[in-house]
C-alpha cells in the first residue's frame, strides 16, 4: 500500500476535520476525541452533503445538509437510513497523518 | 466481571420495552432471562382489537421477533408459567420444573379479565378477552356460531363487540353502567356512542346485571340470564367486565400486594431486589391499563436496574381513544369534572358532535370528545403541559386554528387528511406512510416516526401533524410529551430545564466538565446536544465558559450559510436595512471577483452574495470590509425598519435611527434560537413589527412594544408588551426581555414558544414590575455582548482562525511501505 502523508495530527482539529484533494474529488479527514483518524468521500450518500462540515461525536459524523448519522469506520449510515460512502485507510505515525488513496498519484 | 442474573416473569409490553430501555442505557450489565405464560414473542396488545375486525393479521402486531431476543442475549422460555418465587435462595420455578437465579427480578405479570363470580362463569364459550388465544376463540367461534354476549361497555367490550359484529355474529352488550365507557366518557357523549353503535347494529342492555350463565346440557353456555329475570341466546359470553392485576405470584411470595403489587416511585416492590411494572403494579394506589403510563414506568424502571438511581417515576396522566374503526372519541386527563372545575360544552346531538374541556384555575384540566376528535392531541398536550389558557379561552373549544399555518395546504387536523396527503412538505412524506411505518414498526413516538420515516426531521412546522398522527394511530400509547419534559438527546435522560439548571448552580463552564458531571452515556455527546451544551455554558458563564466551534453547527462555524451544493451565502450586515454607495460598490465588486452565481436581496433588507466558496470566506469579508450579518446563526439577525419621521409624511418616530441603535446593541448576541426585531414609525406598521421576536411601533405619544412574534413555520403575531416613552426605554426594555429570553429559553425554542411556555405573566413581572431586576437583566446582556466580537473581522485578522477555511495541499508521495 501506498501510505501518502498529508500533515500532522496537530492540523486537524480534535472534533473536527480537513479537506484534501482526492482522485475522485474531495476527501473528509476527521479526527475523534481518541485522536484517531478516518478517512472518507467527502460526500453524504444520501444528497451529496460535505461530511466534512458536519458535528464529529464518538466514531459518527452527522450530515451538515439532512442530519444523516454516517460512522467513519465503515463509512455507512447509521439505521434506518441505508447508504455508504467511500473509505479509505488511515494511520497515524510519529505525529504525522498518513492516507492510502485508491489511486495513488503518479506526480504532485 | 461476572454479569448480573435479571429474571423478567411476563413477556408483555410493558416488561419488554423495561427491557429495551435497559438495553439502552447498559447492554451488557445484565445476563436476561424471559419467562411467558403464553407461547408467543412480544405483542402489541392493543392491536388485538384490529385483528379480531380483520383489520390486521397477528404477524403484524408482532413487536419484538425471536430474532430480537437472540440479537440481544435474552434467554426466553415461551410458553412457561413461573409458579413459585423463592425468595431466599433467589430463583423462580415454572410450571415445567425450569429453574432460573436471579439478583433482580422483575415481574410484569399483567392483568387478568375480572370473570363475574357468577353460575355457568366456568362453562365452554365463556372467555374473557385478554390475549391471542382469546382472539383466535373468537374468530373460530364467529364461525360456526350465531349469537355473541359481550359483557362490560368499556373500552375493551366495546372493541370486542365491533370485531365480533364485523365477524357476522349477533352482538349484544351487557353493562352495568348508565351509560357506556363511564369511565372514559360522560353521559352525553356516552349515549351519542351508543347511538352511532347501534346504527352499526349491534345491541345494548343497560343499566342490565347479569346473574347466571345457562348450560345447554353439553356444557357449553346457551343463554344468559338476568336478574330482572329476562333471558337472552348466547353462544359466546365475552367478559370485558374489567381487568384485575395478576398478582397471584407476588402474593404467594410475601410481596404486598393491594389491587397491584404495591411499588415505589422507582417501581420497586417491598423486596427491594423485586420490581414489578404495567398492569400488575400499583403506584400511589393506581393500577395503570393502558400503555403510555407503562412505558413511562419502563423508562424509569430501567433507570434504576441500570444502577444510575436518579428516575422517579411520579404518576401519569392518561388519554383514551377507542379503536373501533369510524367511531371517533377521545377523553384525556380529569374530564367528568367536580365542583372545583368549570366546564365548556359543545354539543351537537344531531350532528353526532360533542366536545367537553374541563378547567381548573384557568388551566386545562381534562377534555372529552366524541365525533370531531382532531384537536385531541392538541388538548392532551395542553392538559400535560399545564398551560394557562385564559388568554385564548374564547376560541379554547374551536381548537388549534388555521391562522397562518402555512405549508401543508392550511391542514392541521390530520384525522381529516387522505392517506396521499403530504405532511412533510420538506421530505415529501405522505399521512398513509407515517400510518404504515407506526403500524409496521410498532412506533409510539414522533421521534421513531422521524427516524424511520423523516417526517418532521427538517424543518419541523409538520411534528403536530405528525403527533395528532400519532394519537389517532396507536390512541393512549403514544408517547407525547412536551419539550420541557423530553431529554435533550439520546445520550441523557436530563431534559433541557435539568441541563441548564446544573450548569447553572454548580458553576460548569465546559463541554467535558458538563457531561462528566451530568454522567453523558456518550463520550462526547452527539449532533442534538453538544450545540445545545454549548449555548448554555457561553450563555450562563460570559467570559469564563469557552465557545466550542466543533459543537456548533456548520453555519455558526464557518459563520456562513452551508448550500445544497456545500458552497455558502454571505449576508454582510447593514445597520438598520440602510446602506450607501460605497457598501453596495464593494459589494458588486466582490461578486465580480468571485463571479457569484446569484445576488439576492433578503427579506431582512439586506444583500446575500450565494455560491461562494469556503475557502473564498475570508477574503471576501475582507474585501467586503463590512460586519458580519449572522445570517447564519441561532443570534440577533436584523432590526428591520421604515423610513420613519426622517422622510416619511406619515412617521411620528424615528424608526431608523431607534432600529440602527438596537442593532448596534444588539450586534453579536448568541441566543437560543433566531431573534428578529424591527421598527415601524407609525401604526401603519411598514416594518411588519407584529411578526417580530421584539416588534417596535412609534406612535405619536412613544413607543408600543410587541413580543413573540414569528413570520415564519407558523405565523404568529406578536403580543402587546407595553408602551414606553422614551429611546432609552425601548432600548432597556427590549435588551431586558431577551436577556430573560437568553437565560430561560430551550436551545432552539423561538421567543413565541417560550412565552408559550412560561407565559406572558412571567415575562411582565420580571421585566416591567420590577425595575430592579429589569435593569440587571439589561446590564448582563451588556456584559455577556462585552466579550463578544465581529467574527468576520476577527477571522480575517487572527491567522490561527483561518485553518477552518483551508484545504490542505497534498504534495509528495512518501512511498512508504506497509
Amino acid at each position: 500500500m501506498n501510505w501518502l502523508d498529508i500533515c500532522a495530527l496537530e492540523e486537524i482539529p480534535r472534533l473536527g476535520s480537513r479537506v484534501i484533494d482526492g482522485p475522485k474529488g474531495d476527501i473528509a479527514l476527521f479526527r475523534t476525541s481518541e485522536d484517531e483518524v478516518f478517512a472518507l468521500d467527502d460526500r453524504c450518500p444520501h444528497k451529496g452533503g460535505p461530511l466534512s462540515q458536519g458535528i464529529i461525536y464518538g466514531k459518527q459524523v452527522a450530515c451538515p445538509l439532512h442530519n444523516w448519522q454516517i460512522q467513519l469506520e465503515s463509512g455507512e449510515a447509521i439505521a434506518p437510513d441505508v447508504g455508504c460512502t467511500h473509505r479509505y485507510p488511515t494511520r497515524v505515525e510519529g505525529g504525522r497523518v498518513q492516507v492510502v488513496l485508491e489511486k495513488a498519484r503518479e506526480s504532485a | 466481571m461476572q454479569k448480573l442474573k435479571l429474571v423478567m416473569v411476563g413477556n408483555g409490553m410493558a416488561g419488554v420495552r423495561t427491557l429495551e430501555e435497559l438495553l439502552k442505557l447498559t447492554p451488557d450489565l445484565y445476563e436476561i432471562t424471559v419467562f411467558g405464560a403464553e407461547p408467543h414473542p412480544n405483542y402489541n396488545r392493543i392491536l388485538l382489537s384490529p385483528v379480531l375486525a380483520g383489520e390486521q393479521t397477528f404477524e403484524e402486531i408482532i413487536l419484538n421477533p425471536l430474532s430480537w431476543y437472540e440479537e440481544n442475549g435474552i434467554t426466553l422460555h415461551t410458553g412457561r408459567k413461573v409458579v413459585k418465587i423463592d425468595r431466599r435462595n433467589r430463583k423462580v420455578i415454572a410450571d415445567d420444573g425450569t429453574e432460573a437465579e436471579y439478583d433482580r427480578l422483575l415481574l410484569a405479570t399483567g392483568s387478568n379479565p375480572f370473570i363475574l363470580p357468577i353460575p355457568g362463569n366456568d362453562l365452554d364459550g365463556v372467555i374473557g378477552y385478554r390475549d391471542i388465544a382469546d382472539t383466535e376463540t373468537m374468530m373460530e367461534t364467529a364461525k360456526t356460531h350465531k349469537h355473541a354476549v359481550v359483557i362490560g361497555g368499556g373500552l375493551l367490550g366495546l372493541e370486542a363487540a365491533n370485531g365480533l359484529k364485523l365477524r357476522g355474529m349477533d352482538v349484544t352488550v351487557v353493562h352495568i353502567g348508565d351509560w357506556l365507557l363511564e369511565r372514559q366518557l360522560d353521559r352525553t357523549a356516552g349515549e351519542l356512542l351508543q347511538k352511532s353503535l347501534e346504527d352499526r347494529g349491534l345491541k345494548f342492555l343497560l343499566p342490565q346485571f347479569t346473574s347466571e350463565l345457562l348450560d345447554d346440557g353439553d356444557g357449553r353456555v346457551c343463554g344468559v340470564k338476568f336478574k330482572d329475570g329476562s333471558v337472552i341466546p348466547a353462544d359466546l359470553v365475552v367478559m370485558a367486565a374489567g381487568i384485575r392485576p395478576n398478582t397471584e405470584l407476588a402474593e404467594s411470595a410475601g410481596l404486598a400486594c393491594n389491587r397491584g403489587i404495591l411499588v415505589s416511585d422507582t417501581l420497586q416492590t417491598y423486596d427491594p431486589r423485586v420490581y414489578a411494572i404495567g398492569e400488575c403494579a400499583s403506584h400511589r394506589g393506581i393500577a395503570y391499563g393502558l400503555v403510555a403510563p407503562l412505558f413511562e414506568q419502563a423508562k424509569v424502571c430501567a433507570n434504576h436496574l441500570a444502577m444510575l438511581g436518579y428516575g422517579r417515576y411520579e404518576g401519569s396522566i392518561t388519554s383514551t381513544k377507542l379503536k373501533v374503526t369510524g367511531i371517533d372519541l377521545f377523553s384525556a386527563g380529569e374530564f367528568m369534572g367536580d365542583d372545583s372545575t368549570e366546564q365548556i360544552t359543545l354539543s351537537d346531538p344531531i350532528g353526532g358532535v360533542y366536545k367537553k374541556l374541563v378547567i381548573k384555575d384557568d388551566i386545562l384540566v381534562g377534555a372529552c370528545m366524541y365525533g370531531d376528535t382532531a384537536d385531541g392531541g392538541w388538548y392532551f398536550r395542553m392538559v400535560k403541559e399545564r398551560h394557562n389558557i385564559r388568554e385564548i379561552r374564547d376560541h379554547l373549544m374551536f381548537g388549534e386554528n388555521a391562522i397562518g399555518d402555512t405549508g401543508h395546504q392550511g391542514q392541521n387536523k390530520a384525522a381529516n387528511m387522505p392517506d396521499d396527503m403530504e405532511v412533510c412538505g420538506c421530505n415529501g412524506v405522505c399521512k398513509g406512510t407515517i400510518v404504515k411505518a407506526i403500524q409496521e414498526h410498532g412506533l409510539f413516538s414522533v421521534d421513531d416516526v422521524k427516524k424511520h420515516t423523516k417526517a418532521g426531521g427538517s424543518c419541523g412546522s409538520c411534528v403536530g401533524l405528525v403527533e395528532q398522527i400519532v394519537i389517532n394511530t396507536v390512541g393512549g400509547a403514544a408517547d407525547v410529551k412536551p419539550k420541557s419534559e423530553k431529554p435533550v438527546c439520546g445520550c441523557t435522560d436530563l431534559n433541557h430545564g435539568q441541563v441548564r439548571k446544573a450548569i447553572r448552580e454548580h458553576h460548569l463552564t465546559s463541554i467535558p466538565e458538563a457531561m462528566a458531571f451530568m454522567e453523558w452515556r456518550t463520550p462526547n455527546g452527539c449532533a442534538t446536544c453538544r450545540p445545545a451544551i454549548n449555548y448554555y455554558l457561553i450563555s450562563t458563564w460570559p467570559g469564563e465558559a469557552k465557545d466550542d466551534p466543533q459543537s456548533r453547527f456548520i453555519n455558526e462555524r464557518a459563520h456562513a450559510n452551508i448550500q445544497k451544493d456545500g458552497t455558502y451565502s454571505v449576508v454582510p450586515r447593514m445597520w438598520g436595512g440602510v446602506t450607501n454607495a460605497s457598501e453596495l460598490r464593494r459589494i458588486a465588486d466582490v461578486a465580480d471577483k468571485y463571479n457569484v452565481p446569484m445576488v439576492k436581496v433578503t427579506g431582512g433588507q439586506r444583500i446575500d452574495l450565494l455560491g461562494i466558496k469556503k475557502e473564498d470566506l475570508p477574503n471576501v469579508w475582507k474585501d467586503l470590509d463590512m460586519p458580519s450579518g449572522h445570517a447564519y446563526g441561532k443570534s440577533i439577525r436584523t432590526v428591520k425598519t421604515c423610513v420613519g419621521s426622517e422622510f416619511c409624511r406619515f412617521g411620528t418616530q424615528n424608526s431608523t435611527q431607534m432600529g440602527i441603535d438596537l442593532e448596534h446593541a444588539l450586534f453579536n448576541m448568541w441566543s437560543p434560537h433566531k431573534v428578529k426585531l424591527a421598527v415601524s414609525g407609525c401604526p401603519r406598521n411598514c416594518a411588519e413589527s407584529g411578526i417580530k421576536d421584539v416588534g417596535i411601533i412609534g406612535v405619536d405619544s412613544g413607543w408600543e412594544l410587541y413580543i413573540g412574534g414569528n413570520g415564519g413555520i407558523k405565523t404568529e403575531a406578536g403580543e402587546f408588551f407595553v408602551k414606553v416613552k422614551t429611546e432609552d426605554e425601548v432600548m432597556e426594555y427590549s435588551l431586558a426581555f431577551l436577556q430573560l429570553y437568553r437565560e430561560e429559553a430551550f436551545y432552539l425554542e423561538r421567543t413565541v414558544h417560550y412565552m408559550q411556555r412560561v407565559g406572558m405573566e412571567h415575562i411582565k413581572q420580571a421585566v416591567l414590575e420590577d425595575a430592579e431586576r429589569r435593569k440587571a437583566l439589561h446590564e448582563r446582556l451588556l456584559f455577556s455582548l462585552s466579550f463578544e466580537q465581529d467574527p468576520w473581522k476577527e477571522r480575517i485578522e487572527k491567522e490561527e482562525l483561518k485553518q477552518e477555511f483551508r484545504r490542505i495541499a497534498v504534495k509528495q508521495i512518501e512511498g512508504v511501505n506497509a
